[in-house]
């Protein structure tokens, strides 16, 4: 058990404290070192953690030190005081009455309550926030190897306008990949409140990392949003300890429906917050004018996914209650109108943006259905989304770097062009939405799971899930498609880069070949010790699977007979083909240049509106949400 | 009857079963359109032809596609035939025709790649529906496996009815029929010239011809399972279907693609939805 706490606590200090180091490090090379090192611990570490013979239950860490609490009361005072600095030079009186409210409470809660304020266990391990850590551990750590490259090529190739500022970069990448860990291991609802306030602060500064008028913009509605869930969980621990005196999460998950529904309620609007579902959708959009490895951060390893963290702890305490049926309906009509939206940009990390938001809406809407079957399969949409929504940010990183444009349209011909890059985003978007891969089975999960519950809300998942098919394909299909002569562009890539994109494309595959051991080894359990029964896929269907997989697989094989015993010849373009079939003559005489452009349903959707409808929707469901609660 | 033999049965008899009707199609047109019609085994002998043509592609790795497609396609009605589950069923269909529609990408000509495109907005306007239905029938027999399904003792289709008539619907854009021919038409003779095939030739188009036999016949299958309490009614039903698409084949003209998908999303919120709201409040 000490070990146990020991690693655990290392793998929220080092990261920590390496990243207080880096804050330092000017030097490329020693930051190479130091990101290297750590990065490889921290791996080591999660897998040490996960790997231990016996799924570990509860750990207890017996520390209750006095002058703990009071330097984590000091480090929130000093947070809490930026934020307002922050919010008084930017002119955002909204952003000065949010901190002022949650840290006047959270100081007068410390002042008062302040020697009572103990927890059993301050940390512990279940087979969730291993799952939670594994995926922090092993994706974060390839975020990281990758933006060691990645932030060279921005600052000395792409974008030399912008302040070098790598140093505090590298900082916050690491603090913000500790306070996860923290986030994920903690059981003392004031230490799970700070790193949930680490964490809103990290991802504000590295939205605003450029410091350009628009990401200053973006990181302050950022901020502003995720204030609003931390007033929400600091009114909830409040509330708790009022009337279970306990600030534990494990007691608050346990406890009866009755004292339980108000804090859930409020840190399920925390969670909802964090993880930018509708009408919060707008910060995590706003998030891209970041550097991509903040938005691959942001997007599959930490931040949303603490938000949905929360939300499936809570789903015991919420499960078959109005306030669950509210949460589940956030998050279907975020699906809906998340999946919709990817549908009309042609812009490429807008396309991600958008999908992470509808993928998160499904994992809410298992949290608010809250059944058992609906946790498992929320929770295997977190592992796979994670590993697969990652590895299309960091290529289409590379991608933007190479073709100096992000836009999916100027994409046509990658295959040809980018060979290596082209095929991981071929696998990172199979692996987003086709059978038999990952996100394809949880979403299988998800409609059965809701279908048992409450099969009306299966009406989100049939609707969002065709738009999804959609958008993905037609994007495979750009990628796959060559119009023109094309030039073959350099793909050299930086060794982290090449680590962490290698990497997650052979992630993507494991993950659904060792799918039946993620689930029997560490959700199920979790999902058992709850709720007392399990969920699973029967044999059958894992067969059928491994036969689809075999399929795809056997797909590439196919090319040995590449250009094999065909005769090629133009395209049919109507007319007279000349220069190789990238024109043709028309009937005025003049030549045509052919070109080829996806469908984005602009007169049919449109964003804001879709936009609209879904703030409006979703407040009115939170409105309920809230009234429910207290009732 | 054990699944192996039904998937036996399955492989063997679908191509002849779905050349058969795709015969009867064509004589069934053409007698509404008052011509004599080719003889019954026509649709045989195209692919007989076909397979003898030389393959001319315009990129290298296209037919690679459509082989991937044919086999997903087998795969699909496979486990259908097998008694497997019904999500599961789709999640393969869906896969196999994003085979399809890559390979028309792959092609990069515009016939094509309209194609394609259209395809994709005729997947997404029948996927809602067609999940609708596999949860419908799962409300009224407990069970996603299609042999439950099967062997459930009373007519689905008195349970489901909404349910049945938008699954209609959208059989209509599967079969790739009007009003909903808009991603490939049986007439090159208009402004799609062949759509999501045209750059397809000799035995790649065999291959698509192949594999639409065995899709009609997994679609017809699954019009069975709404009367499978009953199985003549069911056999006749399916074969009724079959020649009411080809009349509506023949009576409509081609629908914008805006209106395929709105219609087909409302058809399936209100008659689908609206089906699984009355079963869900009766329970």
């Amino acid at each position: 058990m000490r070990i146990l706490m020991t690693l655990v606590l290392a793998l929220i200090l080092v990261p920590i404290g390496a990243g207080l180091m880096l804050g330092c490090v000017r030097l490329d090379t020693l930051r190479k070192v130091v990101v290297g090192a750590v990065t490889l611990a921290v791996f080591c570490g999660t897998l040490a953690l996960a790997a231990r013979p016996t799924p570990v239950d509860s750990g207890v860490v017996p520390f209750n030190h006095h002058w703990l609490n009071l330097g984590m009361l000091l480090v929130e005072i000093g947070m809490g005081l930026y934020v307002i600095v922050v919010g008084v030079r930017s002119r955002r009186p909204l952003i000065v009455a949010l901190m002022l409210a949650q840290g006047g409470l959270m100081l007068w809660f410390e002042l008062t309550q302040g020697p009572r304020l103990e927890a059993a266990h301050d940390l512990f391990v279940d087979n969730f926030s291993l799952i939670m850590a594994l995926i922090n551990g092993v994706v974060g750590g390839g975020i990281c190897l990758y933006a060691l490259g990645y932030m060279r090529e921005y600052h000395e190739v792409a974008h030399r306008d912008v302040p070098d500022r790598r140093p505090l970069f590298f900082a916050l990448l690491f603090i913000f990949m500790g306070a996860m860990f923290g986030l994920v291991f903690a059981n003392n609802l004031m230490w799970l409140f700070l790193f949930w306030e680490i964490t809103t602060l990290c991802s504000f500064l590295l939205i605003g990392y450029t410091q350009t008028p628009e990401a200053r913009r973006n990181a302050l509605r950022a901020l502003v949003m995720n204030l609003a869930g931390g007033l929400a969980f600091a009114l909830a621990i409040v509330w708790f300890h009022d009337n279970a005196d306990s600030i534990e999460l494990q007691t608050l998950i346990t406890s009866k429906q009755s004292l339980a529904l108000v804090p859930a309620a409020l840190l399920c609007f925390a969670g909802i917050t964090k993880s930018a579902q509708l009408p919060f959708s707008s910060w995590l959009l706003g998030a891209m004018v970041a550097p991509t490895p903040v938005s691959a951060l942001l997007h599959s390893s930490t931040m949303v996914k603490a938000g949905v963290y929360l939300v499936l702890r809570m789903a015991p305490a919420v499960t078959g209650t109005t306030v669950g049926l509210m949460v589940a309906l956030v998050g279907g009509v975020t699906f809906v109108i998340g999946s919709m939206a990817a549908i009309t940009t042609s812009e490429a990390k807008r396309v991600l943006a958008w999908s992470t938001v509808a993928n998160l809406g499904l994992i809410v809407l298992c949290g608010g259905i809250g059944t058992g079957e609906a946790v498992w399969a929320g929770m295997l949409l977190i592992v796979f989304h994670a590993v697969a929504k990652c590895l299309l940010f960091l290529c289409v990183g590379v991608v933007e770097h190479k073709l100096h444009s992000r836009d999916i349209e100027a994409m046509s011909g990658l295959i040809v062009n980018l060979p290596r890059v082209a095929v991981m985003m071929l696998v990172g978007m199979a692996g987003m939405f086709l059978a038999p891969f990952g996100m394809l089975i949880s979403k299988w999960a998800v409609l059965k799971a809701v279908v048992d519950a409450s099969p009306l809300l299966s009406v989100f998942i049939v609707f969002g899930s065709s738009a999804t098919l959609f958008f993905w394909v037609k994007w495979m299909g750009k990628l796959l498609e060559v119009v023109e002569p094309q030039r073959r562009i350099e793909e050299k890539l930086a060794l982290g880069e090449s680590i962490a994109l290698y990497g997650l494309s052979a992630a993507t595959f494991l993950a659904c070949l060792f799918f039946p051991l993620i689930s029997s080894r560490f959700i199920e359990p979790y999902v058992l010790s709850v709720y007392g029964q399990t969920a699973s896929l029967g044999q059958g269907n894992l067969l059928i699977m491994t036969i689809m997989m075999i399929f795809v697989l056997l797909f590439p094989l196919s090319f040995v007979w590449y250009g094999r015993g065909v005769k090629v010849v133009d395209a049919y373009l109507g007319g007279a083909n000349v220069r190789g079939g990238v024109g043709f003559t028309g009937s005025a005489g003049q030549v045509q240049e052919v070109n080829l452009h996806n469908y984005y349903f602009r007169g049919l959707l449109d964003e804001a509106g879709l936009c609209r409808c879904g703030v409006i929707g979703c407040s009115i469901v939170l409105a309920v949400m809230a009234a429910a609660a207290l009732v | 009857m054990s699944s192996w033999i039904r998937l036996l049965i399955y492989l063997i008899a679908a191509p002849v079963v779905g050349g058969l009707l795709a015969g009867w199609d064509r004589r069934i047109s053409a007698r509404m359109q008052s011509r004599r019609g080719p003889p019954i085994f026509q649709p045989f002998y195209d692919v007989r032809k076909l397979w003898q043509k030389q393959s001319i592609v315009v990129r290298r790795s296209q037919n690679f596609y459509i082989l991937f497609f044919l086999l997903l396609v087998i795969f699909t009605g496979a486990l259908f035939f097998a008694g497997s589950d019904l999500l599961l069923v789709i999640f393969a269909l869906t896969l196999a025709a994003i085979f399809f529609v890559l390979g028309a990408y792959k092609a990069s000509s515009p016939y094509s790649f309209i194609g394609a495109e259209r395809e994709l907005i005729l997947m997404m306007a029948y996927e809602p529906m067609i999940l609708l239905t596999a949860i419908g029938m799962y409300m009224v027999t407990k069970s996603f496996y299609v042999h439950d399904i099967a062997s459930h003792a009373t007519l689905l289709v008195l349970a489901l009815p909404g349910v049945f008539l938008g699954f209609l619907y959208t059989l209509e854009i599967k079969f790739r029929k009007s009003p909903f021919d808009l991603s490939s038409s049986h007439h090159a003779h208009q402004e799609l010239v062949r759509g999501i095939t045209t750059e397809f030739s000799g035995r790649a188009l065999a291959l698509v011809e192949i594999a639409h036999w065995y899709e009609n016949v997994f679609l017809l299958g699954w019009v069975y399972l709404f009367f499978a309490s009953s199985p003549l009614l069911g056999v006749a039903v399916s074969l009724l279907v079959f020649v009411l698409v080809i009349l509506t084949d023949n009576v409509f003209a081609r629908l914008k693609w805006q209106t395929a998908l709105r219609s087909a999303w409302v058809v399936a919120a209100v008659l689908g939805f609206g089906n699984i709201l009355v079963l869900s409040l009766l329970r």
